[in-house]
């Protein structure tokens, strides 16, 4: 009862406890309210969040994938163009297989043209060397068949190169065919008395006439028995040498050839070779100066000019000077001309 | 009277005086007189002749010295101790041609031997005169004293250098360019043997024109002329890429592979020595020689000689081909790989083998094309033998390792290469084997020959250490072949089937 009683007393209290609590808490509401949206919705954020970033990374290593897919696709693709691209660079430009089978040919026939070229050069150089080899030889044998050009074989005593018992040998043939050998000393002496004159002649006659030879006579010659005399003082006699006088060994000539001599070394000397000529016109403008006896008023001396070269016209038989047939004398044209008086008579 | 008699004393002193040396002269031209010459005193006594008032006396005096000195060195020492020298430098000066003549013939004859003699001859002021004695008219003095400088420059290159500061290398060209045959000969000896020390010489010769002159005389008929200038033409070649391509410039080729076949075995090499200076610098130089037909011209010289006269040829050939694959391939079709295996067979000489083995190796070593033209020719077997044989020299030994080697590794050619299994040593057959190794997967008819001539019998019986590179070939080998093959091959396979027949229980 007295719990009802106390429940009936705060009965009146209820209505204002429950609008007052209402109201208070109203007021609390909202900003419950407010709080549980936003713990809730931050929440809710949180979950899609985190299911968006694990859709994210999903995603990325899908993508991922599907790049490097992609990629080596297009890699692949690349690489077989690249291959072609590569392969057609190298044949062509770098390493041209054809371009090198091509130059390798073409050396084989250079080596081949070579090869015969020196053949050929190395045979004609053989070629040569025989041909002089052999013209040695043969110069060499008609050298010898010259040297021994007395072992010809006669009309009586055969050589050893023609022996009657065999056919004869070739040598044989060589020395008939050649002409004997002679000593260089006789043809070079020939040569040198060709052209002689009396000076060296002395010289000639001796080396001519005494009988000379390489080997000297010997020695211990026993003297014939008999009046003979010295062996030496006899040949000295009989080869003396020509002893000509002074007229007989100048020549014909030497008078004249002494004279020309003189006049070429004057010539020689001389400056120049105009010849001096006289002072014509000095004696031509010189005026007359008669001499003293012909300039009087006197009869001058006639003896030099009129008594030896009396003229009577009147005996003239022409008017005509005689013929010149001689030519005249020109060293009386000169008479009175030339300049110098030296040597004149008066 | 007395006067006459006194004259006379000495008329006979005169007679005797030339009598004697005259003699002397004549013996000193035998080499088993001049040792008694030489203990009976002769120099004392040669040498106050030389002073002789009477200049046939003082000629023939100094033509009996130039014989004595030029037979051995320890006379030659006694000359320039004696002082004679400076005595022959200045009458070589004064005198007339015979002394000169004999006066150079002397200095020749004592510079000859030793490079310290020629150093004495510089010394005492010898150049100078000599010099001046090339520039005289006399055909005889100018030979004797181009001689005389081409003999003191052989030594070494100061010498040299001092023969050209004198001032010789412009009248040696000019004395190149004379009629007579003998003098041309010697002036291209000494320019050769000026130019073969450096590079600077080689270059002061060539400033002074030379290469024109000495290339127009390789057309020149006589041997001992060709020999020499194309001696000096190589000597000039050698040292540089500039100067082999000025003798190049002076239109050598093809002339010079005439003179490969010339007569004479010295104009031969000589020409073969030039070719090689001109190929070994560069590429494009080789390529020059390969495109006038020179490789199948040397290579017909060295068929046609033996012994040391082959040598340059093959060298020639083993520079071309280790430029570039191409002329090695140039070489190859102008056959030159069998005649560098008759080389290597028929010659005796360790180092003709040597070079012809690394010739080989510079040939086949670019490609498996050329490595199977080399093994063509049955060369590898030769040249294993060679490597292997005792008597082979070091060098020998270590030139055919390289070449076959070099050769083994781009080898394809498996029949060349079978009897190296048998008879190789480990080193080698381990790369035989890989070569085998990396050719019998791809090739089914190798693979079928490799198992009748027995050579998969011999691949199981060689011991591996597992592991191994060898192991791993041999390994590669078998993966080729059905596993049956493989153990019916392998050692002890009769033993393990009979064993099978021993614990068989017979079906009843």
């Amino acid at each position: 009862m007295a719990t009802l009683v106390s429940l009936q007393s705060r009965l009146p209290l209820i209505d204002c406890q429950y609008y007052y609590r209402n109201r208070t808490v109203d007021g609390y509401r909202k900003k419950e309210y407010k709080a549980a949206v936003k713990i809730q919705s931050w929440f809710r954020g949180c979950r899609v969040r985190a299911y968006i970033r694990y859709l994210n990374k999903m995603m990325t290593v899908i993508q991922k994938w599907w790049r490097g897919y992609l990629g080596r696709k297009h890699y692949r693709q690349m690489v077989k163009i690249q291959k072609r691209w590569r392969g057609f660079k190298i044949r062509k430009y770098c390493f041209n297989y054809y371009y090198l089978k091509e130059y390798l040919r073409a050396i084989s026939d250079t080596n081949q043209a070579i090869r015969e070229a020196l053949e050929e050069f190395a045979e004609m150089r053989g070629r040569e060397k025989k041909k002089a080899d052999l013209e040695k030889e043969e110069k060499r044998k008609q050298n010898q068949a010259r040297k021994t050009h007395y072992l010809l074989s006669t009309k009586q005593i055969p050589g050893i190169y023609n022996s009657p018992f065999r056919d004869p040998d070739p040598m044989e043939f060589e020395i008939r065919k050649v002409r004997a050998f002679q000593m260089p000393s006789a043809a070079h002496q020939i040569q040198q008395t060709d052209y002689e004159d009396l000076s060296t002649w002395l010289a000639c006659t001796s080396k001519r006439s005494f009988p000379r030879s390489d080997i000297l006579p010997p020695i211990n010659r026993k003297q014939c028995q008999g009046p003979f005399r010295d062996i030496a003082e006899v040949l000295q006699q009989r080869y003396k040498p020509l002893q000509p006088t002074l007229r007989v060994a100048t020549s014909i000539n030497s008078e004249k050839d002494a004279r020309e001599e003189l006049r070429r070394e004057e010539w020689n000397n001389r400056v120049h070779d105009n010849v001096f000529l006289p002072f014509s016109s000095f004696s031509k403008n010189e005026k007359y100066v008669p001499m003293v006896q012909t300039s009087t008023k006197y009869n001058g001396i006639s003896y030099a000019q009129k008594q030896f070269q009396e003229e009577e016209p009147t005996k003239w038989m022409s008017n005509k000077t005689f013929q010149t047939v001689f030519p005249p004398f020109v060293l009386f044209d000169k008479y009175g001309k030339v300049y110098s008086r030296a040597g004149e008579i008066a | 009277m007395s006067q006459r008699q006194v004259l006379q004393v000495f008329e006979q002193y005169q007679k005797a005086r030339t009598q004697f040396v005259q003699m002397v002269a004549e013996l000193a031209t035998r080499p088993q007189n001049i040792e008694t010459l030489q203990n009976a005193g002769v120099m004392s006594l040669l040498r106050p002749l030389l002073l002789d008032v009477v200049p046939t006396i003082q000629q023939t005096a100094a033509l009996a010295l130039g014989r004595l000195a030029n037979y051995n060195d320890d006379l030659a020492e006694a000359v320039v101790k004696g002082d004679i020298l400076p005595q022959l430098v200045y009458s070589l000066a004064e005198q007339n041609r015979f002394y000169k003549k004999a006066a150079a013939f002397v200095l020749r004859a004592v510079g000859k031997h030793s490079p310290q003699l020629a150093q004495a001859i510089v010394d005492c002021g010898a150049l100078d005169t000599l010099v001046v004695c090339l520039e005289d008219f006399d055909p005889g003095v100018k030979e004797a004293s181009a001689w005389a400088l081409g003999y003191i420059a052989r030594h070494n290159g100061e010498l040299s250098q001092a023969v050209v500061d004198a001032g010789a290398v412009p009248l040696l060209v000019l004395c190149i360019q004379e009629p007579e045959i003998a003098l041309k000969r010697i002036a291209a000896s000494a320019l050769s043997d000026i130019s073969k020390h450096s590079p600077e010489l080689a270059q002061t010769v060539v400033d002074a024109g030379a290469i024109a002159h000495l290339a127009q005389m390789i057309l020149n008929l006589d041997a001992k002329l060709k020999r020499q200038v194309l001696s000096a033409l190589s000597q000039i070649a050698k040292h540089s890429v500039d100067l082999a391509e000025m003798v190049v410039e002076a239109e050598i080729f093809p002339v010079v592979l005439t003179c490969l076949k010339d007569k004479d075995e010295y104009v031969k090499k000589n020409a073969s020595t030039l070719i090689r200076e001109i190929a070994k610098h560069t590429p494009e130089l080789s390529q020059l020689i390969v495109n006038a037909g020179g490789v199948a011209a040397v290579i017909d010289c060295i068929g046609s000689c033996k012994g040391n006269i082959r040598l340059p040829g093959i060298m020639m050939l083993g520079y071309v081909a280790a430029h570039s694959e191409n002329l090695a391939m140039a070489v190859i079709i102008s056959k030159g790989v069998p005649q560098l295996a008759i080389c290597l067979s028929e010659e005796s000489e360790d180092h003709i083998k040597a070079a012809a083995a690394w010739a080989l190796g510079q040939i086949g070593r670019h490609t498996p094309e050329h490595a199977r033209a080399v093994a063509v020719t049955n060369a590898l077997p030769i040249l294993l033998s060679l490597y292997m044989s005792q008597d082979s020299s070091e060098d020998l030994q270590i030139k055919s390792k390289k070449a076959i080697k070099n050769i083994l590794q781009k080898c394809t050619y498996l029949p060349a290469l079978e009897p190296f299994l048998y008879d190789a040593p480990p080193n080698i057959l381990k790369h035989v084997v890989g070569q085998f190794s990396k050719v019998l997967p791809h090739d089914s008819k190798a693979r079928r020959l490799f198992v009748t001539s027995g050579g998969l019998k011999k691949v199981q019986e060689i011991k591996a250490e597992p592991g191994s590179l060898l192991q791993e070939y041999i390994n590669n080998i078998n993966n080729c072949y059905p596993e049956e093959i493989v153990r019916y091959y392998s050692p002890g396979y009769s033993e393990t089937l009979l064993q099978r027949v021993d614990s068989y229980q017979p079906l009843v």
